[in-house]
């Protein structure tokens, strides 16, 4: 009442605030880590005590290890350019304070996840982080989000569609699809209470050699089915293109640099899980495979710049999950840094535009590169480290992914359990993404800012709390990279005593020469298609039936619909609000009105009438009489 | 001719459910009050009885208090009845229902 209401102009700033001095926490933290060596490598901090039932103790403790460290970094340093971002791009909306309130409950629970010593302290966080992606994606519920279809003014032979886009569809099935990924973490921990008798992960990894493997599969097949719904891969991805009816910033965190990550850090942190179990290895390189390939084909065909970008995210992602499957965990893990980087980059890029030409889709761009320089190289340095383009960062993590994949498949057997053709599949698949990639990253520039404005009004530059956050990742996405050569590289450091001993990166150059034509080619052939801005008929449309395909997002979105959602909501949830209505409210109402008709037929025992009373009592008299002759009698 | 203190326990037990129903029946507070004397009185007639039978004379005892006691309450009953026959006019008891639920 006295501050509350001078206080919601600071919201951002407080929040903000928060979240950067957490940053500097880990940071001092992480120094000191540094510092360690092996064993010291790893800190538990035991903590309050949950619970205990029977053999289980649960108590909030805290791991800090390099994995941890680097994940704490990532998550509130990025976070905390993001927050000093949503105080320019939300500062209009009657609602920033819950914003930021939602925003900032969404960076603590990433901590927990990452932060977590056992698996129920870790199902915490990774709920708390699915629950804040719902909020914050169905954020805007009382506003009407006018898209185009997706695919633009470009489909022939169908009418304009223009479509609505509520949020609180879109809210809802990442929530589901998310949900569904955490039957299997649920699972999981059950079936390693069961074998391992504990949940804290130390005496996991200890255990994890000797569980028999298909114990193991088990286990690493149910995560890993939480990290496809939470990493949005194949088939579980279709939640994160929709979820771009959130606020960019929210796309930005969440759907691009921290919680989509989750998946992967999970797998890296039950890396002697999945190492045990032999097989899943290999089906998680497979599905990584097939997930790369499909988003960015995908990616390829949007119109909505931010759908795009989300597509490439789970193109991404998966990168991510097939580094992990070859055996190349600090490769995974410094793609995922370096992809937080240039990803959340590109989504705040993409917010300032959008802020600018109040549209998201690319059919109304073009030629924002005078109009809004500052932005317009940004982009341009997230984008060509997206695409792989050396020495940013994209590049490097990329690379270190390819190679691995290249030695577990080509070169000599490598200590992972997974199978030399998986990983050649890997790294074919890995190459052709890779040219895609670049593909679609110079459409995606070309039509936003080249060529002539198709829109209307005038865009101009955003303000300077929205440019300082994307400068100072720009300069990240372009130097983030470099953490990952040398001795004392990102991958020397991230190893702990668990895991498989990786040498020190190596550098292919044969390898490098590839992929570095790969991506120019790409970026050639974007260009050329996309130079003159849009086209009169995309250029996939001329193959009607992939076209369709990819329109229709190779029906797996129809497949959901009619075969689950409409079983579900159709005959299920109708089932269930009768059960809930008739029987569940029935029997508690039903306790209420009997009371109150018993409670009316009692009343006349009180007439008031003292002769009624009298007569009452003088049966109770003879009744006692009764049964006390009886007992003497007995 | 003798008679047994059958007989007198007899008449008590008749005197005192004349009395019940007369409580529970009468309308008229005042006869109501009778019936209640005529309860006491029964109860009266039985101890002694029993004081005769037994040879000891507590039943007697325990009669003369009955009929302190029973004189007492007429006079508080009496004193109640009068105070709130004064405020209405009727003399029913099944007027006096205020505590009805």
């Amino acid at each position: 009442m006295l501050l509350g209401q001078r206080l919601r102009a600071l919201a951002g700033w407080i929040a903000t605030l928060a979240v950067a001095a957490a940053f500097v926490v880990a940071l001092a933290a992480f120094f000191e880590l540094l510092s360690q060596d092996g064993e010291a490598r790893t800190q538990v901090l035991r903590g309050y005590e949950w619970f205990t039932s029977g053999d289980l103790r649960v108590a909030f403790d805290l791991r800090w290890d390099p994995l941890s460290a680097l994940m704490a970094l990532v998550v509130t340093g990025v976070s905390s350019l993001i927050h000093l971002y949503s105080i320019g791009y939300m500062a209009h909306d009657e609602r920033r304070e819950t914003f930021f309130a939602w925003l900032n409950l969404f960076v603590a629970s990433m901590l927990v996840l990452v932060l977590a010593q056992n698996f129920l302290v870790m199902f915490l966080g990774w709920e708390g982080v699915g629950l804040c992606s719902y909020l914050l994606v169905g954020f805007w519920f009382n506003r009407r989000l006018l898209v185009v279809n997706p695919l633009g003014r470009l489909v022939e032979g169908e009418p304009d569609e223009t479509r609505e886009v509520w949020a609180p569809p879109a809210a809802k099935k990442a929530f589901l699809a998310n949900r569904i990924g955490d039957v299997g973490f649920l699972l999981a921990m059950f079936l390693i209470f069961a074998t391992v008798g504990s949940l804290d992960f130390d005496d996991v990894f200890g255990k994890a050699g000797g569980l028999a493997g298909g114990t193991a599969t088990a286990i690493a097949l149910l995560l890993f089915l939480a990290c496809t719904g939470k990493s949005a891969q194949f088939p579980l991805y279709v939640w994160l293109p929709d979820a771009m009816a959130g606020p960019t910033p929210v796309s930005a965190l969440i759907h691009a640099a921290t919680m989509v990550a989750a998946g992967v850090f999970l797998v890296a942190r039950m890396y002697p899980v999945f190492e045990a179990s032999g097989s899943v290895l290999n089906e998680i390189g497979i599905l990584a495979s097939v997930t790369m390939l499909i988003a960015a084909l995908l990616a390829l065909v949007q119109d909505d710049i931010k759908r795009v970008l989300a597509y490439s995210t789970i193109s991404q992602l998966a990168y991510m999950m097939a580094a992990l499957s070859v055996g190349g965990y600090s490769a995974g893990i410094f793609h995922l840094f370096t992809h937080a980087f240039f990803k959340a980059l590109l989504f705040l890029a993409a917010g300032a535009i959008i802020h600018a030409v109040h549209t998201n889709n690319m059919s109304e761009m073009g030629g924002l590169a005078r109009a809004m320089p500052v932005t317009f190289v940004t982009f341009l340095v997230g984008a060509l480290a997206l695409a792989g383009v050396a020495p940013l960062a994209g590049f490097w993590s990329k690379d270190e992914i390819l190679t691995d994949a290249w030695n577990a498949g080509f070169g000599g057997a490598g200590e992972a359990a997974t199978s030399q053709a998986v990983a050649q599949i890997v790294f074919v698949t890995g190459l052709v993404t890779a040219f895609l990639t670049a593909v679609y990253v110079a459409r995606m520039l070309w039509l936003t800012f080249g060529a002539a404005f198709r829109g209307q009004g005038h865009p101009h530059e955003a303000d300077a709390a929205m440019l300082f956050p994307l400068v100072v990742l720009a300069v990240g996405a372009a130097l983030a990279g470099f953490v990952g050569l040398g001795d004392n590289s990102i991958s020397t450091w991230i190893q702990t005593p668990e895991l498989p001993s990786e040498g020190p990166a190596t550098l292919n150059l044969g390898l490098i020469v590839v992929t570095t034509v790969l991506a120019l080619a790409g970026l050639a052939v974007g260009t050329a298609l996309y130079r003159r801005g849009l086209p009169e008929r995309e250029y996939l449309e001329r193959l009607p039936v992939a076209w369709k395909t990819l329109q229709r997002k190779y029906y797996l979105d129809d497949l959901y619909e009619q075969g689950i959602v409409r079983a579900v909501a159709g005959a299920l949830a109708p089932a269930t609000y009768w059960f809930d209505q008739r029987v569940v409210d029935g029997v508690v109402n039903g306790a209420g009105l009997g009371t109150g008709r018993l409670a009316r037929g009692l009343r006349y025992v009180q007439s008031g009438q003292a002769q009624w009373y009298a007569a009452a009592l003088f049966l109770g008299v003879v009744g006692l009489a009764v049964v006390v002759t009886q007992l003497i009698g007995n | 001719m003798r008679v047994g203190p059958g007989a007198y326990l007899l008449l008590s037990a008749i005197l005192f459910s004349i009395g019940v129903v007369g409580v529970l029946i009468r309308r008229n507070a005042i006869v109501v009050f009778m019936c209640v004397e005529l309860m006491l009185n029964a109860v009266n007639l039985s101890f002694i009885t029993f004081a005769k039978t037994n040879g000891a004379l507590d039943g007697q005892v325990l009669a003369f208090f009955v009929m302190v006691v029973a004189a007492a309450e007429v006079v508080v009953g009496l004193g109640i009845l009068v105070a709130i026959f004064r405020k209405r006019s009727s003399t029913s008891v099944d007027d006096v229902n205020l505590l009805k639920g």
